[in-house]
C-alpha cells in the first residue's frame, strides 16, 4: 500500500473522529491498569454500548501513559465545543459521573451517584504539565497504540514516507547528525554518528536492533513509549534501516513487558498488514522486515553485545568491543542498536527538520530526555523536559516536593550504574556531561528522589546487592569485585568496619570501574563511590569506635 | 493418534513448544523463544520438557542447560498453584519493599523464593516490575496492586489462605 493510501485511511479516520461530540481517552498504561483503569474503561465502554448516547456523540478511546501514575486512572474528556478536562483517581463510579456531566443525553438514563467531580479534577497549569517540552510524549493521551488508523491519523508514517521519496540515506544519516540526537540508553553516543558508521559498511546483511531491555530498577520509559505509542518506534526503526542500509530488524523487549510486548506484536502484524513491512515498503524498492524476541530477564542484556547474543539464542554474556556491533552485530554482520527513546525521536526531528530539535537542550546535550520520577516525592510519574533543566525544578517544582514534612536527601540517576547527587547540587544543569562530572551518569532515565530517611550506605548496598546478582560471571573484576565491594558493605554497616577498610573499598571500586570488561561491570561501583564522595559523615559514623585510630 | 515426533506423553501443551520452534523453522537461534513458550506453557522448565527441546532443535543439554540457568525468567522447580511477587527495585525499596517482605515471609512461614509445603502459594521478589510511580507493588497471582503497606499485603495475602482453608485443596485449578 502506497502512502498516499495510507495517509486517505488516515484522513478518513481523522474526519469520523471530528464528528464524534466528545471523545473520552482512558489511560490503559501499565501504571493505570494497575490502578484499576481495565474496570474503568469498561464502565465507560457499557456506558456508550448501552445507547446512553448518539453514535456520533461520545466515543471511548483508550490510550498510553498521561503521566501523572501516582494519580491514576486518569481519565481525559475532549470535547468539541469546550476545552479538554483531565480528571484522576477516575474509579467506575467517578467515570459514570464523568460520562453523565459531559454527555447530556445521557443525564437522565445514567444512576446519580452523587460524587463530588471537583475533587478528581486534575489541573492542567500545575508545574507537573506546564514544566515538561514533549517531543516523545507529544501525543500522550491522544492516540490510541492499538489502532494504526489512529496513528495515521495523527500524521503516522508521513516521516518515513518522506525520507524514502526525498532523502537518501546519506542525507538521512547528516540530518540526525545535525540534529545532535544523542543514545537515550545512557551512553549518549551521537546517533547519526553511529547510522553513519553502519551505513559506511559494505555488507551481504545488515540489521537493526531495537533495545527495549529496560532493565533499571526504577526505570520504566520505554516500556511507556512502547505502550502509548508503538508504531513511532517501529517508523523511527525503518527509517533508521533506510539510513543505515538493513533489511531485517528486531525488536527486543524486556519479558517482564507484556503489554508492551502485545502491543509491538500486533503493530508489526498490522504494520505488514497495510505492507508498510514488506518486500515493497509503501510501494517503493525498499525492503524491511521486522520480528520481536523476548528477554528472559538478565540485566546485562541491555549491553548491546550481550543483547546480540541473546537474540542469537545464547547466553547474554558481553564480549570485548572492539569490535563494534557497527561493523561485527549479529551473526557477524554489521548492526545498528538503539534505544527505544531515541528511535521515537527520530520522526520528530525528520517532520520538523535538524535545527527545530537543536533549538532544544544544551550545547552538547541536544533535545528532550524521559524521566521516570518516583520514590518519595508528591507528584511521581513520567516526565519529558528539556536537557539542561535544573535538578531543582525537577524536584521541587515538576515532583512539587518531598511529602510529610521530610527533607530531599538525594536524587539517585541511571540506576545501578549511575551514582547519587546531594542536595548541594540541586541547581546543576542535568545533561550528559554535568551528571557525568558529579560521578553519576544520565542512564536511561530512572530519576529516584530520596528523603532523609534513608540511609546511604544501606543505599548503596542495595545497589550491590543488584550487581552482585545481575553480574554475569565473564570476567573477574565484576564476577569477584562487586561480592568484595559488597561484603565490605556488609561489614561497614554492622559496625566493625575500620578507617582502612573505606579506603580498601574505594579502592577496589576504582579498580571493578577500570577492568571490567562491560557497562556493566564499569559502572557497578558508581552508587558506593557517589554515597562514598557526597555522605562521607555517614560511613565514619558507623566506623567502629574502639580500633578506629590505629588500624590503616 | 500421535505422530511420530510428538511427545509420547500426548501432553497437549507440548503443541505450544512444536509451534514455536515450527514458526523458527527449528532453528537453533529460537533456542530463547521456544524456552519462553516453555517456561509460559508449563510454569516451570522440567528435566523431561528440555530434552524434548534439545532433541528436536539439535542442541546439546549442556547447551540448552547453559542458557535457561542464565536468564531470571526461567524456573525449574514448579511454583505454587497462587504465586506473590513483591517488587524489589528502587522506588519500592525506597518506600520499603523490603518490609512487606518480611511481614509475608512471617505470614507464609516460608523465605522468600520459597512455596508452602503444601504447594499452595509462594513468595517471590522481582526486580523491578516497572510500576514505579506506584511503588511500593505486589503481584498477586497476575494481579498488580500498587501503594502497597505490610499490613494491605499481608491482608491480601491471608484473604487467598483463607480460601485455601475452605476448599481444603478440594479442587486444583490446572493453569
Amino acid at each position: 500500500m502506497n502512502y498516499e493510501t495510507l495517509q486517505e485511511l488516515g484522513e478518513q479516520e481523522l474526519e469520523r473522529q471530528e464528528t464524534i461530540e466528545h471523545r473520552i481517552f482512558c489511560c490503559t498504561s501499565t501504571a493505570c491498569l494497575s490502578s484499576g483503569s481495565g474496570a474503568t474503561l469498561n464502565a465507560l465502554k457499557v456506558l456508550v454500548d448501552n445507547g446512553n448516547s448518539d453514535e456520533t456523540e461520545a466515543e471511548i478511546f483508550q490510550t498510553g501513559c498521561m503521566g501523572l501514575c501516582s494519580r491514576g486512572p486518569l481519565v481525559r474528556v475532549d470535547s468539541k465545543e469546550k476545552p479538554d478536562c483531565f480528571y484522576q483517581d477516575v474509579t467506575p463510579d467517578v467515570a459514570n459521573e464523568i460520562f453523565s456531566r459531559h454527555v447530556p443525553s445521557a443525564r437522565n438514563s445514567s444512576p446519580d451517584f452523587e460524587i463530588d467531580l471537583s475533587k478528581h479534577v486534575l489541573p492542567q497549569d500545575i508545574p507537573f504539565f506546564t514544566q515538561q517540552v514533549k517531543v516523545v510524549l507529544n501525543q500522550v493521551g491522544q492516540i490510541d497504540p492499538e489502532n494504526l488508523k489512529d496513528y495515521l491519523a495523527h500524521g503516522g508514517y508521513a516521516a518515513l514516507a518522506h525520507v524514502l521519496e526525498n532523502m537518501t540515506p546519506e542525507q538521512v544519516c547528516a540530518e540526525i547528525e545535525r540534529s545532535g540526537l544523542r543514545g537515550r540508553g545512557g551512553a549518549g553516543f551521537p546517533t547519526g554518528l553511529k547510522w553513519k558508521y553502519v551505513h559506511l559498511e559494505k555488507a551481504e546483511k545488515k540489521f537493526v536492533v531495537v533495545n527495549g531491555d529496560e532493565g533499571d530498577p526504577g526505570a520504566y520509559m520505554d516500556r511507556t513509549i512502547m505502550e502509548y505509542n508503538p508504531h513511532r518506534v517501529l517508523e523511527g526503526m525503518m527509517i533508521a534501516a533506510y539510513a543505515v542500509g538493513a533489511q531485517y530488524g528486531y525488536f527486543y523487549v524486556r519479558g517482564e513487558y507484556p503489554i508492551a510486548v502485545d502491543r509491538i506484536r500486533l503493530a508489526i502484524r498490522d504494520a505488514r498488514r497495510r505492507k508498510i513491512l514488506g518486500k515493497s515498503v509503501m510501494g517503493t524498492e525498499f525492503k524491511f522486515n521486522a520480528d520481536l524476541r523476548i528477554g528472559a530477564g538478565a540485566f546485562v542484556c541491555g549491553e548491546e553485545t550481550a543483547l546480540m547474543h541473546s537474540i542469537e539464542g545464547k547466553r547474554g554474556s558481553p564480549r570485548m568491543r572492539p569490535p563494534y556491533p557497527s561493523t561485527h552485530g549479529l551473526w557477524g554482520f554489521p548492526t545498528v542498536i538503539n534505544n527505544v527513546e531515541t528511535l521515537a525521536n527520530v520522526t520528530s526531528i525528520i517532520n520538523n527538520g535538524a535545527d527545530w530539535y537543536a533549538d532544544i537542550g544544551t550545547e552538547m546535550s541536544k533535545g528532550t530526555k524521559v524521566f521516570a520520577l518516583t520514590g518519595q516525592l508528591k507528584n511521581t510519574g513520567l516526565i519529558e523536559v528539556p536537557l539542561g533543566i535544573s535538578l531543582r525544578e525537577i524536584v521541587y517544582e515538576i515532583g512539587a516536593g518531598v511529602p510529610d514534612g521530610r527533607k530531599f536527601k538525594a536524587a539517585q540517576t541511571g540506576g545501578p550504574s549511575g551514582g547519587c547527587i546531594s542536595d548541594e547540587f540541586l541547581d546543576s544543569p542535568v545533561d550528559y556531561e554535568s551528571l557525568n562530572k558529579l560521578g553519576s551518569i544520565m542512564g536511561s532515565g530512572g530519576l529516584v528522589i530520596i528523603d532523609d530517611s534513608i540511609n546511604m550506605p544501606e543505599f548503596a548496598r542495595f545497589f550491590m546487592d543488584f550487581c552482585v546478582d545481575e553480574s554475569c560471571g565473564k570476567c573477574v573484576p565484576c564476577r569477584v569485585g562487586t561480592v568484595q565491594i559488597r561484603s565490605l558493605l556488609d561489614k561497614i554497616i554492622a559496625g566493625e568496619g575500620t578507617k582502612g577498610d573505606l579506603e580498601k573499598m574505594e579502592k577496589l571500586c576504582m579498580m571493578v570501574k577500570r577492568t571490567s570488561l562491560c557497562g556493566l561491570g564499569q559502572s557497578a561501583p558508581n552508587p558506593v563511590l557517589s554515597t562514598l564522595k557526597y555522605f562521607t559523615h555517614e560511613y565514619e559514623e558507623l566506623l567502629a569506635k574502639d580500633n578506629g585510630n590505629e588500624e590503616a | 493418534m500421535t505422530k511420530k515426533n510428538d511427545h509420547p506423553s500426548g501432553d497437549e501443551r507440548f503443541k505450544a513448544i512444536d509451534l514455536t520452534m515450527k514458526r523458527f523453522r527449528h532453528e537453533k537461534d529460537a533456542l530463547l523463544e521456544v524456552l519462553n513458550t516453555a517456561q509460559e506453557t508449563f510454569g516451570y522448565l522440567s528435566e523431561d520438557l528440555l530434552i524434548y527441546i534439545s532433541s528436536h532443535l539439535n542442541v546439546p543439554m549442556s547447551q540448552i542447560y547453559g542458557v535457561a540457568t542464565f536468564y531470571h525468567l526461567f524456573t525449574f522447580e514448579p511454583l505454587g498453584e497462587h504465586n506473590c511477587v513483591v517488587c524489589t527495585g528502587t522506588a519500592c525499596y525506597v518506600k520499603g519493599s523490603s518490609t512487606i517482605v518480611e511481614r509475608l515471609a512471617t505470614d507464609l512461614n516460608i523465605e522468600p523464593g520459597g512455596t508452602t509445603a503444601d504447594g499452595f502459594i509462594s513468595l517471590t521478589t522481582a526486580r523491578c516490575l516497572g510500576s514505579c510511580g506506584l511503588a511500593p507493588v505486589i503481584v498477586l497471582d497476575g494481579q498488580v496492586m500498587g501503594k502497597e503497606t505490610p499490613e494491605t499485603s499481608s491482608e491480601s495475602v491471608l484473604e487467598i489462605l483463607a480460601q485455601s482453608t475452605q476448599t481444603e485443596h478440594q479442587e486444583v485449578k490446572a493453569g
